[in-house]
């Protein structure tokens, strides 16, 4: 059961072939079993969730028409708000603190009858690329557990693969969605900005960040992107346009006729030759679906990394300022004579690990007075000419592709003491969050020289994220078909792994 | 509480010209908060007008108030500013608790509203007031300092916060460098604000009750030896929160810098807070030492471009401008200026226009409100038009002083019982029986026993000395306990002696 899609599993819980408690039930005997090794969760709440899952079948009992994800169990990345369960972003600072309210993503899941089985790790408030960053441990890769999940959102990429849960929600900066599915063979969409409210996500970079779906299939992510889109009057970035027709277009899968352009600067130097390679051959597998391929080049791309590195820690500097010990969370050094600047210092330097010191450092730095204009006012500039870039590009193609990361997952701590070598593995997903458009990460085989999962990296026009859903539904379909099921089938069994 | 040295005003203005420049914090009286949901009301249980917007909880998010930038605009268009086609909100970043989010979301390079002018009016003479900018911004919550015996910060064990307040909207309307009022720069600062808190209550965008914070001065001055151009070191003198403290404030901070300045010292840049108990500032913050707040555009929020159809649409909306207004009704009334100029700083205006309106004669109207009711609010320490009388009720008064039923003295002792919630004025004349005694055969017998029992009195007036006539009024009067018109008594004292 664990192993069905969640398509599959609302289908059979509509009709009453199993219950949606008993569906649960097994997902949480799954993370029982698995997640000591795995550790994807940082909060299980069974309790709540089968009661949800009790609520489902009951309706379905009496005959009530349920939403087509109803009674499906999914994982909950750790930075949304969901109100009677601790949300703490990954963070010490934020241990046990219970938000008094759901983000709009987690209403509109608990609304659809999406059962939500508990919080999942990440790095400490989503910055970093490994989940190594987490104050409680970082999480295992179901494909080898000495490797690094992808991070920020490791947890709900791993809760995938490891088949603890059909679902899960991820929030994207900079490629916190799509890393982790390339590197776990997974499907992760970052919507268009505005497309999913981010009202009750907690902000790492406001101008950046994009909730969205991590799933096993291109439908299932579609089905779920279906229902946590659409306009948030809570968001004022929120874009009040219908929600592109994503589920169709994942059903659908036809490419033929479809100009995809390959960005010619996510090659070369830097690349592992089995992600270039499993890349090309995914290229020719659209082609071969009727898609016309043509090279592109993006020049501003390459700058894409600096800039992206001096907004996030801007804002992210600004947004974490709330964390100062007052109102809720950690609180260090009130001995009773210590100032409220004291207490405020102290707890932050106790409360924030050593990444998200560094990049309030930068951002702070960035943003002072005499250098604004040569940081922060500079990386705003080169974010148009990035936007630029993509509008000549959709002049020409439909959508952009690329790998979504230039190696597989890495060992953990190989990088942990190098954040330069970190940041490189969001190389070609940092310019889709600077230009605000949609782009998605599918699964295209492992690589020769390691086994492990490659991602391709889709990229399309803002608003336009069904065309994300045809291409990898194209793929999924062809690629499959090839394999003769889908790559996670192929995944070692997590006792041999360990 | 100062031990500062001080020149003598006229002899620091016969050697210094001052410059002024204000910012007035106006406190909108939109229903709900600026950015959240939150009943917008002074006062209230501590915390108890609060949501997670409003405290800034993780992952909320911030909505404009689409009738706080309306009440903007209209401010903006009163004052002949020009309105901005595009702007943007910004972050002003400082670590403080009662700022919940540890930034303020304000404006900073570009305001709602620009570049506009008023004039205010200082014993005949007009002076041009050149506005810089309005923009909108959130309030902080409240510091309660509890223990010390101040209620400063300094002395206290501990303070609590009370964040009803946060998430008020505020318009801050800034001058430019106001010169040239010499001698009379603290009059002019003071009409100035006289005139904002009347444009703002006239507007109807604010209660502008200066005693509970809703407008609120930052007063800057600084002093240069008459006749050079460049301006000297300024202060700060903030939160001052009274016309009269403005007036004071100024005053000091002029004798203050001038003896400053001619004693060979610098003035320090710094802002400094105002006594109202003796009318002195005392140094804060120094200027050098201030933070660097990291203005960056608010990437939470969507820029506000109003259109200019809305805001020629609002532009009908205005009230007559203040001091056109005040031309009208000063002609209409026949107050001399220092009539009008009392009835404006007591907040009088609008009173007696309604008084007035109401039936009563216009210096009856300003009788009452400036004497007895003045002298009644102050004992309660309540604005005038709070005291707990409405100018229909004001006019009904004087409607039963001029038809005769009540005398003056009579009309105080019906004032005190309306005031006391025992009804309108005719009502307590008739429950009380405080009507005068017009009653000729009542009045006739106590006419006759004063006589009968002064008959020296009686003999001067046979004799023509009609002065006497006053002591047998009293007699009569005393009988009557005060409930006879003096007139008529007078008459019949004549007729009898005559």
């Amino acid at each position: 059961m664990i192993r069905s899609t969640a398509a599959d599993l609302a289908a059979k819980i509509a009709a009453q072939e199993v219950s949606a408690v008993e569906v649960t039930q097994a997902h949480l005997d799954r993370i029982a079993a698995v997640d000591p090794a795995v550790h994807a969760f940082l909060h299980v709440d069974g309790e709540r969730a089968l009661a949800q899952a009790a609520a489902v079948d009951a309706r379905i009992t009496a005959g009530e028409q349920v939403g087509p994800l109803a009674g499906v169990p999914l994982a909950l990345k750790d930075v949304l708000t969901y109100s009677g369960a601790p949300t703490t972003c990954g963070s010490k600072f934020l241990q046990g603190w219970v938000p008094p309210y759901d983000a709009t993503v987690t209403k509109r899941l608990l609304d659809a009858g999406i059962v939500i089985l508990g919080k999942t790790n990440m790095d400490e408030f989503a910055m970093g690329s490994s989940t190594e960053n987490s104050a409680y441990g970082p999480t295992h890769n179901p494909w080898d557990l000495d490797r690094i999940p992808g991070g920020s959102g490791g947890g709900s990429s791993a809760s995938l693969a490891a088949f603890e849960a059909p679902l899960a929600i991820g929030t994207d900066t900079g490629g916190s969605i799509r890393q982790p599915a390339a590197v776990t063979g997974t499907v992760g969409v970052k919507p268009t900005y505005g497309g999913t409210s981010r009202y009750g996500l907690v902000a790492l970079a406001s101008s950046l960040d994009q909730p969205g779906p991590c799933a096993r299939t291109v439908l299932d992510a579609a089905l779920l992107h279906e229902v946590i889109a659409g306009y948030d009057p809570y968001d004022s970035t929120s874009i009040d346009a219908p929600v592109p027709a994503v589920v169709e277009a994942a059903r659908s899968g036809d490419v033929s006729g479809m100009k995809i352009g390959v960005v010619t600067e996510f090659s070369g130097e830097g690349y592992a030759p089995g992600v270039e390679q499993r890349f090309r051959e995914a290229v020719g597998q659209l082609e071969k679906l009727g898609a016309e391929i043509v090279e592109v080049s993006c020049p501003s791309f390459t700058y894409a990394m600096p800039a992206y590195y001096l907004i996030l820690p801007s804002e992210a500097s600004s947004n974490l300022a709330k964390f100062d010990s007052m109102r809720y969370g950690m609180r260090v050094g009130d001995n009773g004579s210590a100032s409220a600047e004291e207490v405020m210092a102290a707890t932050r330097e106790a409360g924030f690990g050593a990444e998200v010191k560094r990049r309030i450092m930068i951002g702070t730095y960035a943003l002072s007075s005499g250098y604004y204009d040569a940081y922060y006012g500079q990386a705003q500039k080169v974010r148009t000419l990035i936007i630029n870039d993509f509008n000549k590009a959709y002049e020409q193609v439909d959508v952009l592709v690329s790998p979504t990361t230039p190696t597989t997952a890495f060992k953990l701590g190989e990088k942990i003491d190098d954040p330069l070598a970190m940041y490189l593995n969001d190389l070609c997903t940092i310019p889709s969050n600077l230009a605000g458009n949609a782009s998605a990460s599918f699964p295209v085989g492992l690589a020769p020289e390691d086994g492990l999962p490659v991602g391709l990296q889709v990229i399309a026009p803002p608003l336009a994220d069904d065309r994300l859903y045809r291409v990898g539904a194209a793929l999924e379909r062809a690629l499959t078909s090839d394999w003769g099921g889908s790559l996670l089938s192929t995944i070692p069994e997590l006792e041999a792994a360990r | 509480m100062s031990t500062a040295a001080l020149m003598k005003y006229e002899d620091a203005l016969a050697k210094y010209d001052p410059v002024l420049g204000l910012e007035v914090h106006v406190e909108l009286n939109t229903r709900t908060k600026m950015f959240c949901g939150c009943i917008n009301e002074f006062g209230g249980e501590p915390n108890t007008h609060t949501c997670p917007v409003c405290l800034g909880l993780p992952g909320s998010l911030p909505v404009v108030n689409e009738k706080a930038v309306e009440s903007a605009i209209r401010i903006g268009l009163a004052l002949n500013c020009k309105i901005a086609e595009w702007c943007r909100f910004a972050r002003k970043n400082y670590f403080y608790p009662d700022v919940p989010k540890n930034y303020q979301i304000s404006q900073y390079d570009e305001p709602i509203a620009y570049d506009g002018h008023v004039d205010v009016e200082v014993d005949g003479q007009t002076y041009r007031i050149e506005i810089e900018r309005a923009h909108m911004e959130e309030d902080a919550g409240k510091s309660l300092h509890i223990g010390g015996a101040t209620g400063r910060i300094q002395g206290a064990d501990h303070s609590a916060m009370d964040y009803n307040r946060a998430g008020t909207p505020l318009i801050e309307i800034v001058t430019k460098p106001i010169e040239g009022t010499g001698d009379k720069a603290p009059q002019v600062a003071r009409a100035y604000v006289a005139m904002l808190r009347d444009l703002v209550k006239a507007l109807d965008v604010s209660d502008a009750r200066m005693e509970q914070g809703s407008v609120r001065c930052d007063a800057n001055v600084s002093l240069r030896p008459i006749g050079r151009e460049e301006y000297g070191l300024r202060t700060e003198t903030k939160n001052v929160n009274s016309l009269r403290s403005i007036e004071r404030a100024l005053t000091y901070e002029i004798t203050r810098q001038a003896a400053l300045l001619d004693a060979g010292e610098k003035v320090h840049q710094e802002t400094r807070h105002f006594h109202e108990l003796d009318g002195s500032t005392s140094s804060g913050r120094s200027k050098e030492q201030a933070e660097d707040y990291r203005y960056f555009p608010e990437p939470d929020l969507v820029p506000v471009a109003p259109s200019r159809e809305w805001v020629e649409q609002l532009r009908t909306t205005l009230p007559e401008p203040p001091a056109q207004r005040r031309k009208r009704l000063l002609a209409d009334w026949g107050f001399s200026d220092l009539e009008m100029r009392d009835v404006v700083s007591a907040g009088a205006v609008d009173l007696i226009e309604e008084t007035v309106a109401a039936g009563a004669p216009a210096q009856a109207a300003r009788k009452w409100w400036m004497g007895e009711l003045s002298r009644k609010a102050n004992d309660a320490g309540v604005e005038l038009e709070s005291v707990g009388m409405t100018p229909a009720q004001v006019a009904e008064l004087q409607g039963l002083v001029d038809g005769k039923t009540i005398n003056d003295k009579l009309a105080r002792q019906v004032i005190e019982h309306v005031l006391a919630g025992q009804g309108g004025p005719a009502e307590v004349v008739e429950a009380r029986g405080l009507a005068v005694v017009s009653d000729d055969g009542a009045l006739s017998e106590a006419v006759d026993a004063a006589i009968a029992a002064n008959p020296d009195v009686a003999d001067k007036i046979r004799d023509g000395k009609l002065a006497a006539a006053g002591a047998l009024i009293g007699a009569v009067m005393k009988q009557m306990r005060g409930q006879a018109d003096a007139g008529r008594v007078r008459e019949l004292i004549l007729e009898k002696l005559g």
